[in-house]
C-alpha cells in the first residue's frame, strides 16, 4: 500500500483498513493541507481496492485531533486581505474555495460507497469531529480523556465542514443549536445520548468495536442520503419547530447582544440547511462560512482568543536560556481569601503548598477554603472524593516561617499594609535559600517599593491574582526595577503550572488591569452624575459586550473599597487626582446610606433574598436630576465605556507598562471580560483604526472630559496609519520563534 | 376622482375560538359565504356587477387557503363574474381590505367591491401559516421578534400602566359590550349563523363575560412570564428599550382580546354605482393610511398611523367624534388614549375585542361596521378606526357620514 507521511494504513484479513493518523512532528494531530491531501488519497485507495470492504479511522496519539490549525487559518486570512486589496472578487472566490475544501472532502468520504467508522480514542475537536460525523458510524472510547466538541464559535467562527448540517440531522434541533452555539464539550455518554455517536467501547476494544460495525454490515449511505429520511424531532415548520425557533433566536440575542456574527450564522445555517437537500445545505454552510471568515470579529477573536492566548500560555514572554523550574514546594503567606485561593490552585496543579498565617487556626481556615471548593465540584460531579483528599494532602497549614524552608517560590498575600508586608518578606527570606523567588500578590503597592524590603531584589517580583482565584484565568506578573530574568522565568513557569495565562507588566500604580477597571467604573459614576438613568448605564455596558455592568462590578468589589482607593489616591497624588463629584457620590453611598455593595446587601443594587434577583436601588434616581431616556444617546454610552478603557490601555502601552499587544488584549478579556468580540482593548482600537479612533476620542473629550484625551502615541499612530500590532509587532524581534 | 362610499356592513356573531365554540362546526369558508349572502340579500345586489371581493385572512392555509373569498363566492352562489382576492396585514387585514377596495373605487378601476375578512381560529389555528418573521433567524433578529403579549407588557411597563389599570380597562370593556348587546345596538349588523334547515347555530357574541370584575381578574396569572423569562423575549425587549430594567407582566386572558371565529363584509361602491343599485350611502371613506412602527413595542402602530393620517387629512383629534381601536390588549388602548389625551367616553364606546373577541383577519371590517352603527345611533359624523398589527404596523381609516 501507498505510504503516507501522516497516516498509516493497514488492512486486516477481513478486508478492513485501519487508518491511523499520527503526525510525525507534532504532539497533536491537526489538519494541514498535507493531511487533507493524504486523506483524499486514502479515500481513493479504499474505494479502488476491491479487497477493502471499509475503513476505520483512528489516531496514533493520546488525543484524536485538535481540529484545524488556526494559525494556518490566521495566515489564510492575512493572504485573503492582501489579495482583496488587489482583486476583491478573486480573493472572495479563493476564500470560498478554501472554505469548501474540507466540506467536500468529508462529503466525498461520506458518499464514497464504502463504510467508514471513526474510532475516537481521545479529545476530538472541530474539524476532526466533523470528519467523524461524516463517517458512517462513530465509536468513542469510554474514558475521561475523551471529549468531543465543535468549539469554533468561541473564536468567532463556526463549524464549517458540515457540522451545522450533520449535528441537527443526528439529534433534535434544540440540542443541536445548544451544542453548536455554546461550543460545549461532550462526554462520550452525552454524545451517545444525543445520537451523535454510535457506540461507546472500552479503550482497549475501540478499534475492534469499530471494525465489528463494518463486519456487521454497516450501511455506507448516510441517513440523510436515504429515501424517506426524517429529521429527529420533526421538520422546522411544525408545532415543535414553532415552539423552538422563535425563542432560540431571542435567546441568541439575549446571550450575544447581536455582537457575535458567527453564533448568528450557526442559526442561519441550521434553519436554511434543514429546509433543503444535504448537498445544497452544505453549500449554504460554505457561503456563510466564507462570510464569517471575512468578519472583523473572526479575525480579532482568532488572533486574541486562540493564537495569542496559546502563545502566552506556552510562555511567549519567558526569557530564553533560564532553565525550567519544576516546583517542589511553594509557600503562600497569608491564608485570607486570596491566599487560600492561591493555595488551592497551586495544590490543584499537584504542587505541595505551605500555607502560612499568624496562627495555625487561621491557616487551617484557609485550607478549609479548598475543601469547600472541592465539595462543590464533587456535588456537581466534576471531581471525586479521592481528588479532594489528594489535593488537601498537598496543603500544609502552619504559623511557622521555618516550614518555608526548601520553597522554590513564596507568594505573599498578606494584608495590604507596607509594614505587614515588610515583616513577612524579612521573616520568609531569613529561612529561604538565596535562589528562591519571593512574589507579592499586592494590587495597590508598587513592586519596586516592596522590593526595598528584600535582601534579594533581583528575586523579588509581583504575581497579581484576580478574585476569585480559582475562576479567574489571568495572572499579572509585575516586574520591579531590579527584578531579574530568573525570577521572571520562574514566575511564568509557576503561572503556567497552575494553568493560568501570564502577562508581564512593568511596575506602576494599578498595574495594567486595575487601571483599566477603575476607568470603567469611574466613567459609570460620571454618567450617573450627568443624570443618565442607572439602568441605561448597566444595559449599555452589557450591550457593548461587557459581562458585568460597571455599577454591579463596583458592588462586587465593594463600594467602600472604591472609597478607600479614591482616598488613598488623593493622599498620594493630591486632591486633583480624583473628581470631587465622584468622591461625593461614593461618600454619599457609603457614609450617608451605608451602601457598601453586595457584601452588605446594599449597593448600587438591592440584593433581596434568593431566588429574587438584584434590582437597582430606586434611591439612585433621587441623587441626581434624571435625564429622559429619549435624551440619552445609548450608542454613545456604549462607546464611552469601551473607549475609556481602551484609551487607558493605549496609555499603558505608551508608558511601556505593557509592551506586547497580545498581553494587553488577552489580559483585558481574561481579567475583566473586555468585549471579547473586539479581540481586546488594543484590537478594539485597531479594529476601528487609529485615525478614526483618535477623532472619536477628541469628540468624547470635548463632551466628557480629559479621560478621553488620546495619548501622543495614538495621535502618532493615526498620522502614520499604524496599528498596535504593526507598531509593537510581537513577532518582530525573534519573539515569534519562541511563540511557535 | 370618484369617492368610495359604504352602503352596508354585516358581521357574523363571534364564536368562542375553541373546539367547544358554537362556530367550530362551521367551515371558515361558510362563515365568509354567510356574510356574502347577507350583503347580497339585504341589498338586492346583482352579483354579476361586483367588481371584486377582497377578504383579509391571517392564516389562509388548509381550509382557509386557496383564495377564500373566491371559494366563498361559489358557496354563496355568486355570479361567476365576481372575482375574489385574499390579503393579509395580520390583525388589520379586514380594514385594509376595505381601504384597498375604496382605493380601487376612488381610482375608477372598480364600481362595486365587497371587502371584509374571515378567520376560523378554532378550525385553522393562530400561526398555522407559519412564517419567516418569527422562524428565520435572518428575519427574527433584525426584526426583533417577540410575541405580542410581551409587546403589550412592554407597553404597560414603558408607559406606566399597572396591573390594576389594565384590569380596570378590561372590566369596562365587558360592561360596555354587555350593555350594547342588551340595548340591541349591534342588531343592525350582526347576522345570526343558521344551519341548512334554518336553525340558529349562533346569534350572539359567545366570548363575553359580563360578570367580570376586578376581583375575578386579579385571580388570573400573567400569561407571558414564562416566554419572557425562559424564551428570552424579555431580554429582547430590554435590549431594544434599555431604560427598562425588567418587563412588568400584566396581561392575561382576561385583559387581552379573545380568540374567536367570525367573518365580516362591507359593501363599497362609487356614488354612481350606488344610484344604479338604488342604495343610499351610509358613509364616505374620507382617508386612510398605513405605517410601520417599532417592532418590539409592536402594538403602538395605531399612535403612529393616527398621527400620519390626521396630518394627511388635515384634521385634529378633536375633529373625530368616535374612535374605534381594536382591543388586542388593554395596554394598547391605554397607550393610545394617553398619547392623544382621548377621553374614554370617545373610544370603543360599545366595548371591544377584550369582551367580544378578535377574529384576526375579520376584525377590521367588523369594528368599522360597529362604529358606523354607533355614529348613526348617536347622530354623529366622523369616526376613526384603527388596529395594531403584528410585526409593528398600523392601519387607520376615517369615515364620515353622508
Amino acid at each position: 500500500m501507498t505510504a503516507y507521511k501522516n497516516f498509516s494504513v493497514e488492512t486486516d484479513a477481513d478486508g478492513i483498513a485501519l487508518v491511523t493518523w499520527d503526525m510525525p512532528d507534532r504532539s497533536m494531530n491537526v489538519f494541514t493541507e498535507e493531511v487533507m491531501d493524504e486523506l483524499d488519497r486514502i479515500i481513493d485507495q479504499v474505494v479502488a481496492d476491491a479487497a477493502v470492504k471499509g475503513a476505520v479511522i483512528t489516531s496514533g496519539k493520546e488525543t484524536f485531533s485538535g481540529g484545524a490549525d488556526l494559525t494556518m487559518l490566521k495566515r489564510q486570512l492575512e493572504r485573503f486581505h492582501a489579495e482583496r486589496a488587489k482583486d476583491p472578487e478573486a480573493a472572495t472566490k479563493m476564500l470560498f474555495e478554501g472554505a469548501g475544501r474540507m466540506t467536500w472532502l468529508w462529503r466525498k468520504l461520506e458518499t464514497c460507497g464504502k463504510p467508514f467508522v471513526s474510532a475516537i480514542n481521545g479529545t476530538c475537536m472541530g474539524g476532526a469531529f466533523e470528519l467523524s460525523l461524516a463517517c458512517h458510524a462513530r465509536v468513542a472510547a469510554d474514558s475521561d480523556s475523551v471529549r468531543m466538541a465543535l468549539p469554533e464559535v468561541k473564536v468567532g467562527i463556526f463549524p464549517g465542514a458540515g457540522g451545522t448540517q450533520r449535528v441537527p440531522r443526528l439529534t433534535d434541533q434544540q440540542q443541536a443549536l445548544q451544542m453548536l452555539t455554546s461550543g460545549q464539550n461532550l462526554t462520550p455518554q452525552k454524545a451517545k445520548a444525543m445520537g451523535l455517536i454510535t457506540e461507546i467501547a472500552p479503550p482497549k476494544k475501540l478499534v475492534e468495536t469499530a471494525k465489528a460495525l463494518i463486519k456487521g454490515g454497516l450501511s455506507p449511505v448516510a441517513p440523510w442520503d436515504q429515501k424517506g429520511f426524517k429529521l429527529p424531532g420533526g421538520p422546522i415548520y411544525s408545532v415543535a419547530g414553532a415552539n423552538l425557533w422563535p425563542p432560540a433566536i431571542a435567546i441568541l440575542r439575549r446571550e450575544t447582544y447581536g455582537n457575535y456574527p458567527a453564533a448568528t450564522a450557526i442559526l442561519k445555517c441550521v434553519y436554511e440547511g434543514l429546509l433543503v437537500p444535504f448537498d445544497t445545505a452544505l453549500r449554504i454552510e460554505q457561503r456563510y462560512f466564507t462570510e464569517i471568515m471575512q468578519s472583523k470579529e473572526a479575525a480579532a477573536m482568532i488572533r486574541s482568543l486562540f493564537v495569542s492566548l496559546q502563545e502566552l500560555n506556552k510562555g511567549a514572554r519567558r526569557p530564553e536560556g533560564v532553565p525550567q523550574t519544576r516546583f517542589k514546594k511553594i509557600g503562600v503567606l497569608g491564608a485570607g481569601f486570596m491566599g487560600a485561593g492561591i493555595a488551592y490552585v497551586t495544590a490543584k496543579a499537584g504542587i505541595p503548598v505551605v500555607l502560612l498565617d499568624r496562627d495555625v487556626e487561621s491557616a487551617e481556615k484557609g485550607k478549609a477554603h479548598s475543601a469547600g471548593i472541592m465539595d462543590g465540584l464533587i456535588k456537581k460531579g466534576r471531581a471525586k472524593p479521592e481528588d479532594k483528599d489528594k489535593l488537601l494532602s498537598l496543603i500544609s497549614p502552619t504559623a511557622s516561617y521555618v516550614d518555608l524552608d526548601g520553597c522554590d517560590l513564596v507568594i505573599e498575600a498578606v494584608f495590604e499594609d507596607s509594614a505587614v508586608k515588610k515583616a513577612a518578606t524579612e521573616q520568609a527570606e531569613a529561612v529561604l535559600k538565596s535562589s528562591a523567588v519571593f512574589a507579592s500578590n499586592t494590587s495597590t503597592i508598587p513592586i519596586t517599593a516592596l522590593a526595598k524590603n528584600s535582601a534579594r531584589p533581583k528575586n523579588f517580583i509581583g504575581i497579581h491574582f484576580f478574585s476569585p482565584v480559582d475562576k479567574m484565568m489571568l495572572a499579572e506578573i509585575i516586574l520591579g526595577k531590579k527584578t531579574g530574568d530568573k525570577a521572571l522565568a520562574r514566575a511564568i513557569d509557576y503561572v503556567r503550572a497552575i494553568k493560568k495565562t501570564p502577562i508581564v507588566v512593568n511596575d506602576t500604580r494599578g498595574f495594567y488591569v486595575n487601571r483599566c477597571v477603575l476607568r470603567y467604573m469611574s466613567e459609570a459614576y460620571k454618567m450617573l452624575i450627568e443624570g443618565v438613568p442607572a439602568v441605561m448605564i448597566e444595559n449599555a455596558a452589557k450591550a457593548a459586550g461587557m459581562p458585568v455592568g460597571p455599577l454591579a462590578l463596583t458592588d462586587e468589589t465593594a463600594i467602600d473599597l472604591a472609597q478607600k482607593i479614591m482616598k488613598q489616591t488623593i493622599r498620594d497624588l493630591g486632591e486633583k487626582a480624583v473628581d470631587p463629584k465622584q468622591m461625593e457620590l461614593i461618600d454619599t453611598l457609603v457614609d450617608k446610606f451605608d451602601r457598601k455593595g453586595r457584601k452588605n446587601g446594599k449597593g448600587f443594587y438591592d440584593y433581596p433574598a434568593k431566588p429574587a434577583k438584584k434590582k437597582l436601588w430606586p434611591g439612585l434616581k433621587d441623587l441626581f436630576p434624571q435625564k429622559k431616556p429619549e435624551d440619552v444617546d445609548f450608542e454613545e454610552l456604549k462607546q464611552r465605556l469601551l473607549a475609556v478603557i481602551a484609551l487607558e490601555a493605549a496609555r499603558v502601552m505608551e508608558e511601556k507598562i505593557v509592551t506586547d499587544p497580545r498581553e494587553a488584549d488577552v489580559g483585558s478579556i481574561l481579567a475583566f471580560g473586555f468585549a471579547p468580540y473586539t479581540g481586546g482593548t488594543l484590537s478594539y482600537i485597531d479594529g476601528i483604526g487609529a485615525k478614526k479612533f483618535v477623532k472619536l476620542a477628541k469628540d468624547l473629550q470635548k463632551k466628557y472630559g480629559a479621560e478621553f484625551k488620546a495619548p501622543k502615541l495614538l495621535a502618532d499612530m493615526a498620522e502614520k496609519g499604524d496599528s498596535f500590532y504593526k507598531r509593537f509587532d510581537p513577532y518582530a524581534k525573534g519573539e515569534g520563534k519562541k511563540a511557535a | 376622482m370618484a369617492e368610495a362610499y359604504i352602503y352596508d356592513a354585516v358581521r357574523t356573531p363571534r364564536g368562542r375560538g375553541k373546539k367547544d365554540g358554537a362556530l367550530h362546526e362551521v367551515p371558515a369558508v361558510r362563515l365568509a359565504a354567510k356574510t356574502l349572502e347577507a350583503v347580497r340579500d339585504r341589498n338586492g345586489l346583482d352579483t354579476s356587477t361586483v367588481d371584486d371581493i377582497i377578504f383579509g385572512c391571517v392564516d389562509p392555509v388548509g381550509e382557509a387557503g386557496a383564495v377564500i373569498p373566491r371559494a366563498a363566492a361559489f358557496e354563496a352562489g355568486y355570479d361567476d363574474k365576481a372575482p375574489g382576492m385574499q390579503i393579509s396585514r395580520f390583525c388589520a387585514s379586514g380594514l385594509d381590505a376595505v381601504n384597498f377596495g375604496a382605493a380601487k373605487i376612488a381610482q375608477g378601476a372598480d364600481d362595486i367591491v365587497i371587502a371584509g375578512g374571515v378567520e376560523s381560529m378554532s378550525r385553522v389555528g393562530m400561526g398555522a401559516a407559519g412564517g419567516a418573521w418569527f422562524m428565520d433567524p435572518s428575519v427574527g433578529l433584525p426584526g426583533w421578534f417577540v410575541p405580542q403579549g410581551i409587546s403589550a407588557d412592554l407597553i404597560a411597563t414603558k408607559y406606566g400602566f399597572s396591573r390594576d389599570d389594565v384590569d380596570a380597562y378590561a372590566v369596562e370593556s365587558q360592561k360596555r359590550a354587555a350593555h350594547a348587546w342588551e340595548k340591541g345596538w349591534f342588531k343592525n349588523s350582526v347576522i345570526p349563523i343558521k344551519d341548512q334547515n334554518g336553525l340558529v347555530i349562533l346569534d350572539h357574541d359567545e366570548h363575553m363575560r359580563p360578570t367580570t370584575d376586578m376581583q375575578s381578574l386579579a385571580a388570573l396569572n400573567p400569561s407571558f412570564v414564562m416566554p419572557g423569562e425562559m424564551g428570552g423575549f424579555d431580554a429582547v425587549a430590554v435590549q431594544k428599550h434599555p431604560e427598562i430594567e425588567e418587563v412588568n407582566h400584566v396581561h392575561h386572558a382576561g385583559n387581552s382580546s379573545g380568540i374567536v371565529d367570525g367573518a365580516a363584509a362591507v359593501l363599497l361602491g362609487s356614488k354612481k354605482a350606488g344610484k344604479a343599485m338604488g342604495l343610499k350611502p351610509r358613509a364616505r371613506i374620507r382617508a386612510f393610511a398605513n405605517i410601520g412602527s417599532e417592532p418590539v413595542l409592536m402594538l403602538t402602530g395605531p399612535v403612529d398611523v393616527t398621527e400620519k393620517l390626521l396630518k394627511r387629512a388635515k384634521m385634529k383629534t378633536s375633529d373625530i367624534d368616535l374612535f374605534e381601536l381594536n382591543e388586542a390588549f388593554a395596554s394598547v388602548v391605554l397607550r393610545y388614549m394617553q398619547a392623544f389625551e382621548i377621553p374614554h367616553d370617545k373610544i370603543n364606546v360599545n366595548g371591544g375585542a377584550i369582551a367580544m373577541g378578535h377574529p384576526l383577519g375579520a376584525t377590521g371590517a367588523m369594528i368599522l361596521g360597529t362604529v358606523l352603527d354607533e355614529l348613526e345611533r348617536r347622530d354623529l359624523n366622523t369616526a376613526l378606526v384603527t388596529l395594531c398589527i403584528g410585526a409593528g404596523m398600523g392601519t387607520a381609516t376615517i369615515i364620515e357620514r353622508v
